[in-house]
C-alpha cells in the first residue's frame, strides 16, 4: 500500500486507539482533512523544488510499532552528551524509555506529551500552546494529525535550568522500516532560561522517516539555545518543522549539525511577536555520498528593533547534495529591524552541488539587512602554506574545514556539545585535530 | 646543505627558470636579487615544493638527498621553511593553535610524541618575545586582518618556532618599516647558527644591511648571471640591474 494511503486508512484506529480530550481530537481531525487534502509535498512545491521525498515514500514503513524494545545504555550512550549531567527524554521506536530518560516535575516540567495531552494537569497550558503556531502545510498537518508522544517542557518564570536536556529519538530496526512521528511542545515563561539538545539516531541501516514537529515559545526576557544533532546513518531521513515564536527581549538560539542521514529537510521557523528580540539560526552541514541537505528557514520581523543572525556553513563532498533557502520577512511595523543571513559553502567535488537561495521581503524603510551567499572550493595557496609549515595535506584539508566551520561552532555554548561536535567532524573527515576549537 | 643543479622548471609550458646552479652550505648566509620577473619567487616556491611548476630538468638535493619528488611537508620535515612574500590569512585558526599544530605534525612525521604542553608555551612565550610579538596576537585568527609587519613578523616566529635547517626569506622586507625590519632581523640573527642557512631573496639591499650575506647571487632570466660576496649588493644598489643585463650581451 501506498504510504498516503496506509496514514489516510490508519488515521480513524489511532484515534480510537489514544486516550485524548475533544480539544485534541478537534485539532487532530482538522489537520487530518489538511494532509487528506494536500498530500505529500512534490518538486512541483516552489518550497520543495530542490528536494524529492519520492525515494524515501516508497518504503513499506510501520507506523505504529508493537513491540516495546529496550536498548542497553552501554550500546547507545555514545549518543548521549554523556559528560555532563543532564535531563532526558529517550524514545525507542517511537515509545517512551522510561529506563533510558530522567524526567522531572520538581519546579518545571520535563516529560511527555502524551500525558500532557490527555491529563488536566496540562490542559490549560496545551490550550495555551499546543498547535497555535505549527503551519497547516503537508507534513506539519500530518504530524499533527498523529501526534500523540514527545517531549512537553514547561519552564516557569525565572527559573533557569541548569542541567542541558536531551531528547533522543532511537529506532532499533526491529520493524523492516518504521515512520516516527514525534511531537515536542516547549514553554519558557517568563526570564526562564533552557538548553535543549535534540537527536535521532537509528541502531540499524532499516530505512527510518521521521517527520518531528517541535514548537517553542519563548516569553519575554527568556533564553532558549536549542542544538539539534544530525548525525544519523544513510538509511534514515528525517524532516524537522520547527516552530519559535518569541515575546520581548527574548533570545533564542537554534544550531543545526547536520552530517548524517539520507534526506534531511530542517523547516525553521521564527516568529518575533515583541521588541528587542534576538532570534540565532546557525548551522554545519558536512556531507558527502549521496546525502542531501535542505534548510528553510524563516525568520519573521513583525515588530520594531528586533534583531535575526543566520550563520550556516556547508561541506559538500562526493555526489552530496544541499540546499539553503534563508527567508526573512520584514512587517511595515517592524523599523529598525536588523536582519543578518550567511550562507557559505564550500564543494569538495565536482559531481557535489548546493543551491542557495535567500528570499528577502522588506515592507519596512529603516531597517539593516544582509544576506550573502557563497560557493567555493578549499583555498589551495591556504593548504601549500599549512604544508610549508609541516601539516599534511589530509590534516591540512581538515584544519581549513575546521577553521571554516568554526565561526558556527563557537558560538556553542556548552563546552561537551562543542566538543561532541569538532569530534564529529574529525571522525568525518577521518583526521586527529590536535586542540579544541 | 642546498645543492641545485642545472635546474629547468616551467608553469603552464613558460620557461622560468633556465638552468639554476646554486649551492648553499651550512652556516651560510646566501642573498638572492634580481629584477621583478627573473624568477626569485619561483625558486623559493620551488624548493619549497609548490606543484604549480613543472621541474623539466635538474636536481634539489638537501643533504645529499634528492627532495623535488617529496611533498611541501614532507620537505618541511626535513628542515625547509619558506617564510611567505604573501603569508596566506586563515580565519578560524588561532597562532598558537596552528604553530602547535605545525610542530605536532612534523614530530609525529619524525615519529616524536606531541610536545608537552608545558614546553610548547615556554617555547612560544621565549620565541614570541624574540620578535616582540605580545599575547593578544597570538590568540587572533592566523593573519587575519595583520598589518605588513605583523605578517611578516609571525612569519619569523614561526620559523623561530619551527627551527629549520634551511630558511628561505622570500622578500621578507617587503611592507616593513624600519623598526619591524629591525625586529624581524635581529630574529633571524639571533636563530642563526652553524648548523643552519639562510637563503634571502630580496629587490634591496636594506634588509641587507641587517642580515649580512656571505655571498650574493643576481638572478635574471632564470639564471644565476653573477655571484660575489656583500660589496655585489652594494654595487646594485648603486648601479641598479641594467649593467648586468647589459655585460650579460
Amino acid at each position: 500500500m501506498e504510504l498516503n494511503d496506509k496514514l489516510l486508512s490508519s488515521y480513524v484506529a489511532f484515534e480510537n486507539r489514544v486516550d485524548t480530550n475533544s480539544d485534541i481530537h478537534e485539532i487532530r481531525s482538522e489537520a487530518f482533512q489538511n494532509f487528506e487534502n494536500l498530500g505529500f509535498p512534490t518538486k512541483k512545491l516552489e518550497a520543495w523544488k530542490y528536494t524529492s521525498l519520492n525515494s524515501v515514500l516508497k518504503q513499506d514503513y510501520s507506523l505504529f510499532p508493537n513491540k516495546e524494545n529496550s536498548i542497553q545504555l552501554a550500546d547507545v550512550q555514545k549518543y548521549f552528551i554523556h559528560d555532563i549531567d543532564t535531563y532526558k527524554l529517550v524514545f525507542i521506536d517511537g515509545k517512551y524509555s522510561s529506563f533510558l530518560s530522567e524526567t522531572t516535575h520538581d519546579t518545571f516540567d520535563v516529560c511527555l506529551m502524551s500525558a500532557a495531552l490527555t491529563k488536566p494537569k496540562y490542559k490549560a497550558v496545551i490550550e495555551n500552546y499546543f498547535n497555535k503556531i505549527a503551519k497547516k502545510d503537508n507534513l506539519t498537518s500530518l504530524n499533527t494529525a498523529f501526534a500523540n508522544e514527545g517531549a512537553y517542557i514547561y519552564i516557569p518564570r525565572n527559573v533557569e535550568v541548569e542541567k542541558p536536556i536531551q531528547i533522543i529519538n532511537f529506532t532499533t530496526g526491529s520493524e523492516a522500516a518504521i515512520m516516527l512521528q514525534p511531537r515536542n511542545l516547549i514553554v519558557v515563561e517568563q526570564n526562564a532560561h533552557v538548553q535543549i539538545i535534540e537527536r535521532h539516531q537509528s541502531l540499524t541501516s532499516n530505512p527510518v522517516l521521521t517527520n518531528a514537529v517541535t514548537e517553542v515559545f519563548a516569553a519575554k526576557d527568556a533564553t532558549v539555545d536549542i542544538y539539534k544533532i544530525q548525525n544519523d546513518n544513510t538509511n534514515a531521513s528525517l524532516v524537522d518543522n520547527s516552530y519559535i515564536e518569541q515575546k520581548s527581549n527574548s533570545i533564542v538560539s537554534v544550531h543545526t549539525f547536520s552530517f548524517g542521514g539520507n534526506i534531511t529537510r530542517n523547516n525553521l521557523n521564527f516568529y518575533q511577536r515583541g521588541e528587542h528580540i534576538d532570534s540565532i539560526l546557525k548551522g554545519i552541514t558536512i556531507l558527502e555520498g549521496k546525502q542531501h541537505v535542505d534548510h528553510h528557514t524563516l525568520v519573521h520581523h513583525i515588530e520594531p528593533n528586533c534583531e535575526s543572525h543566520q550563520d550556516y556553513k556547508g561541506i559538500y563532498n562526493e555526489r552530496s547534495t544541499g540546499v539553503f533557502n534563508g527567508k526573512v520577512v520584514v512587517d511595515k511595523e517592524a523599523q529598525k529591524t536588523n536582519a543578518y543571513q550567511k550562507s557559505n559553502n564550500v564543494l569538495l567535488s565536482d559531481k557535489a552541488t548546493i543551491n542557495a537561495k535567500p528570499q528577502l521581503e522588506i515592507f519596512a524603510d529603516d531597517v539593516k539587512c544582509s544576506h550573502g551567499c557563497t560557493i567555493g572550493q578549499l583555498d589551495d595557496d591556504a593548504l601549500f602554506y599549512m604544508q610549508q609549515r609541516g601539516i599534511p595535506e589530509k590534516e591540512g584539508r581538515a584544519l581549513l574545514m575546521f577553521a571554516f566551520a568554526n565561526t558556527v561552532l563557537e558560538s556553542v555554548k556548552i563546552p561537551e556539545v562543542k566538543q561532541r561536535i569538532a569530534k564529529i567532524i574529525a571522525n568525518k573527515l577521518n583526521v586527529k585535530i590536535g586542540f579544541d576549537l | 646543505m642546498l645543492k641545485i643543479e642545472n635546474l629547468q622548471a616551467s608553469i603552464d609550458d613558460k620557461s622560468i627558470l633556465k638552468g639554476l646552479n646554486l649551492e648553499v652550505k651550512a652556516g651560510e648566509v646566501h642573498a638572492i636579487m634580481g629584477p621583478n620577473g627573473a624568477g626569485k619567487s619561483t625558486l623559493a616556491n620551488i624548493i619549497a615544493g609548490k606543484d604549480d611548476y613543472e621541474i623539466t630538468s635538474g636536481t634539489i638535493e638537501l643533504n645529499g638527498e634528492d627532495i623535488s619528488e617529496l611533498a611541501p611537508e614532507e620537505r618541511a620535515h626535513n628542515g625547509v621553511f619558506l617564510s611567505f612574500q604573501y603569508p596566506v590569512e586563515i580565519p578560524g585558526v588561532s597562532v598558537t593553535n596552528f604553530i602547535k599544530t605545525a610542530i605536532n605534525q612534523t614530530r609525529k612525521a619524525k615519529g616524536l610524541e606531541d610536545m608537552p604542553a608545558k614546553d610548547m608555551l615556554k617555547m612560544i612565550r621565549e620565541k614570541s618575545e624574540l620578535l616582540e610579538i605580545d599575547r593578544k596576537f597570538l590568540s587572533r585568527s592566523l593573519n587575519e586582518g595583520f598589518s605588513g609587519g605583523e605578517k611578516k613578523r609571525n612569519e619569523i616566529f614561526q620559523m623561530a618556532m619551527l627551527e629549520p635547517k634551511l630558511a628561505i626569506l622570500d622578500e621578507t622586507d617587503s611592507g616593513l618599516d624600519i623598526d619591524a625590519l629591525r625586529i624581524v632581523a635581529n630574529g633571524v640573527n639571533k636563530l642563526k647558527s652553524e648548523d643552519n642557512a639562510v637563503i634571502v631573496i630580496t629587490h634591496y639591499q636594506r634588509l641587507l644591511e641587517y642580515i649580512v650575506p656571505d655571498f650574493v647571487h643576481v638572478l635574471y632570466d632564470g639564471k644565476i648571471v653573477k655571484s660575489g660576496d656583500a660589496s655585489l649588493a652594494l654595487e646594485l644598489e648603486a648601479k641598479g640591474y641594467d649593467w648586468i643585463k647589459q655585460e650579460l650581451v
